[in-house]
């Protein structure tokens, strides 16, 4: 309540809304709009053929935009003009909703578990589904195991897809030159991400938060860089094919096995179905990816775990506290990286080849997306980050486009509007403003 | 010797450009003390505003080449400073005071949003561009190799020179140089004592903004291509720039940008050409390491 309000019979008066400073507002704010547009897409150079560039304008859309700020402004400031008792309000709402989710956890999760496991034999299910809800869970366990990094340890990590990566590519080596198959390599992708984890950790997890990010996305790029470039092992930008895909304890998914060998349809005497495959493939990154969960969920009851928490919230109350900054970060990178790590082998199978596209800073950019915009430390808010940013392009060309458009607008939508996402796991107990001015 | 030479020359053509794109970086950092994670963006958009400007210049015939460099500059400078106070308004004013990575989290998507947004409306496809300024001069000559100093290489440094000069004397000397210098000491200060902060804040991305399309201007000219995704990298080295010269640092960042300018032209030139911007990552990794303070920085003290 302002300052400025007074009570009046226990009513309380507002001051007179001011309909001018609105109005120019809003055409300040259009005008800008203009100036924006103007060059970028009013503007638009095309190739009209030997080497030469040629521009097209589209001033109309300059003037959609134009009129879509001017409304939407004007919209935003009488909404928030006419509201701003109501503000208040929707926020409780809003913190009432989140409490009765947070009361009805366990239903919730069990209700999600069993429509995860059933969803492939629901009547509606297809090979199409299930293939998208593989890839979904790939970002959902990529989302977990970030989230120990950022949301738990209050790291910020921009290089995140280098440990897939590294998880990816220690399977593709070792089945490739030692014939390895996926349940021997997954260990040893989980265990060699961990390493490098730590590699990158020690140096550089003394310094501070937005330090971190910038030297994780410049390991991220040096990952990739060196996957590209070192051919001779790498493959370089060929990448490696011909990755096995998993086994059902020793029994593959093949339509006819070699001489010795018996494959999933002949021992279980059932007709062959290539869905089977993807049925199988869709239950191991399951299975993965709530081991991920138990894990995080699990160790976050551990003194590591509380550590970890502790130290995001005061880096400097911790230290005086006894604990080792530096070990224990250390440690929530390496966890962290481990998952990224089984993703990674998880990744390669599924596909049969990896090459460094696939592990590009968008893809960081985009597993960042989902933990922050699920909220950070909340394991379902990655859940609904991760179905809503996978399946949005699915619904039409139009949305692939502007996928990582919609991606960049959400993140800074949510950092505005929420800043602890989605769904906040739990706002600080205890909070010193820190706004210099205001 | 003939051949260090040159590329003593190519590595402060590109340092100037890294220079210029480091004071972004630098200003930001010191006055709010966030990395403005979509200043290479806002580079990759001066780049773009200057082809196309070099276009629209075209088709009105205008063919005297210095007037084209000046209009030009002055409409990139002008339509990519927008873009800067724009970010600043939209993406990092409602986060003042919020928790530490919100901002750096909303630049991230900022630099997401404004990489597909030119994507969307310019196209994937590299765009090309004729060269403007030709021909140069040989500075001298040994064992048969020439070291060659172009007249572009030539404007590229003298331009930076003259900008420098320039912001330096109005960081020293004006009145919004003064508001900024009392800002980065202490905004709250700052605040109470009349210094308009947001305004002060504004300015500054405005003029990091502004410098950034200089140095986006000068890309496309030296390199002659220009695609959506140039950005990225030249933030990321910039940044490494400015680090090195240590965060906060006017000259640092400009002497920062200098040496990564050189370390890559060097290292392209006597080592490998694929692993030039690993040497970038190491040696951002390296100053962060053991000097976090940079080359010209203060040291940075933690207050509870």
């Amino acid at each position: 309540m302002t300052a400025a309000s007074g009570f009046v019979s226990g009513q309380v008066v507002r001051p007179p809304a001011l309909w001018a400073p609105i109005l120019k507002d809003a055409i300040i704010a259009a005008l800008v709009a203009v100036l924006l547009a103007l060059p970028l897409v009013g503007l638009q150079t095309y190739d009209i053929g030997g080497g030469a560039l040629g521009i097209r304008t589209h001033f109309d859309w300059v003037a959609l935009a134009a009129v879509a700020v001017f409304a939407g402004r004007l919209a935003f400031r009488v909404l928030h003009q006419l509201h701003r008792g109501h503000r208040r309000r929707s926020a409780a709402r809003l913190a009432r909703l989140a409490a009765w989710g947070n009361r009805q956890v366990l239903p919730i999760t069990l209700a999600g578990i069993g429509f995860a496991v059933a969803l492939p034999f629901l009547p509606f299910s297809s090979r199409y589904l299930i293939d998208l809800g593989t890839t979904v869970l790939i970002y959902v366990m990529l989302g977990w195991g970030l989230n120990v990094v950022v949301g738990l340890a209050g790291l910020l990590d921009l290089g995140y897809v280098a440990f897939y990566a590294v998880g990816a590519y220690t399977f593709g080596l070792l089945t490739r030159d030692l014939d390895f198959t996926f349940w021997e390599a997954l260990p040893f992708s989980g265990l060699v991400a961990a390493s490098f984890g730590i590699i990158l950790g020690f140096p550089v997890l003394r310094l501070r938060g937005d330090y971190l990010a910038i030297v994780t996305l410049g390991f991220g790029e040096i990952i990739r860089i060196v996957l590209l470039n070192w051919a001779p092992v790498t493959g370089g930008p060929n990448g490696i094919g011909g990755i096995p895909r998993p086994s059902f304890f020793g029994l593959s998914f093949a339509r006819s096995a070699p001489e010795g060998l018996t494959t999933f349809h002949q021992f279980f005497g059932i007709d062959f179905s290539p869905d089977h495959r993807v049925v199988f493939l869709y239950f191991v990154i399951l299975a993965m990816a709530l081991v991920t969960n138990a894990f995080t969920l699990r160790i976050r009851k551990l003194p590591v775990g509380r550590a970890w928490e502790a130290l995001r919230e005061d880096e400097v109350a911790c230290r005086a506290l006894g604990i080792n900054p530096t070990t224990v970060k250390l440690s929530a990178f390496a966890i962290g990286a481990m998952f990224g790590g089984f993703a990674g082998c998880f990744f390669a199978t599924r596909q049969g080849f990896i090459s460094p596209e696939s592990f590009t800073f968008i893809e960081s950019a985009t597993i960042l997306a989902i933990v922050v915009l699920g909220g950070m430390g909340s394991q379902m808010g990655v859940v609904l980050a991760a179905i809503l940013l996978v399946s949005l392009p699915e619904f039409g060309r139009a949305f692939a486009e502007f996928r990582m458009l919609i991606f960049g607008a959400a993140m800074v939508g949510v950092m505005v509007w929420r800043p602890r996402g989605l769904i906040a796991h739990r706002a600080p107990t205890l909070r010193l403003d820190a706004s210099p001015t205001r | 010797m003939a051949y260090f030479l040159q590329q003593l020359i190519n590595g402060l053509t590109l340092g100037s450009i890294y220079g210029l794109i480091a004071i972004g970086y630098t200003m930001v950092y010191g006055i709010i003390g966030m990395i403005n994670f979509a200043h290479g963006e806002i580079y990759m958009i001066g780049a773009f505003i200057s082809i196309i400007a070099f276009l629209m210049l075209g088709l009105a015939g205008v063919t005297y080449v210095p007037l084209v460099l000046v209009l030009v500059l002055l409409t990139t400078m002008f339509f990519t400073s927008i873009y800067g106070w724009a970010v600043e308004r939209i993406a990092y004013r409602p986060l003042r005071g919020s928790f530490r990575l919100a901002p750096l989290i909303s630049a991230i998507g900022m630099s997401v949003f404004l990489q597909n947004y030119v994507q969307i409306f310019q196209g994937a496809r590299v765009k090309p561009m004729p060269p403007l300024v030709q021909g140069g001069f040989t500075v001298f000559e040994s064992g048969g190799f020439a070291v060659r100093l172009s007249y572009l290489q030539l404007f590229i440094m003298l331009l930076t020179l003259v900008l420098m000069i320039g912001f330096t004397t109005v960081i020293a000397t004006t009145p919004l140089g003064r508001a900024q210098r009392a800002c980065e000491q202490d905004m709250r200060m700052a605040a109470l004592l009349g210094v308009d902060v947001d305004r002060v804040i504004s300015l500054t991305f405005v003029m990091g903004a502004a410098l950034a399309a200089v140095a986006g201007l000068m890309f496309t000219l030296y390199y002659g291509v220009v695609d959506f995704f140039i950005g990225f990298l030249a933030g990321v080295k910039a940044f490494t720039a400015a680090v090195l010269g240590g965060v906060g640092s006017l000259p640092g960042a400009m002497l920062g940008g200098i040496l990564i300018g050189l370390i890559e032209a060097f290292w392209s030139g006597y080592f490998s050409v694929e692993y030039k911007d690993v040497s970038v990552f190491v040696v951002l990794v390296l100053v962060l390491v053991f000097c976090p303070t940079g080359l010209l920085g203060r040291p940075e003290v933690e207050k509870v």
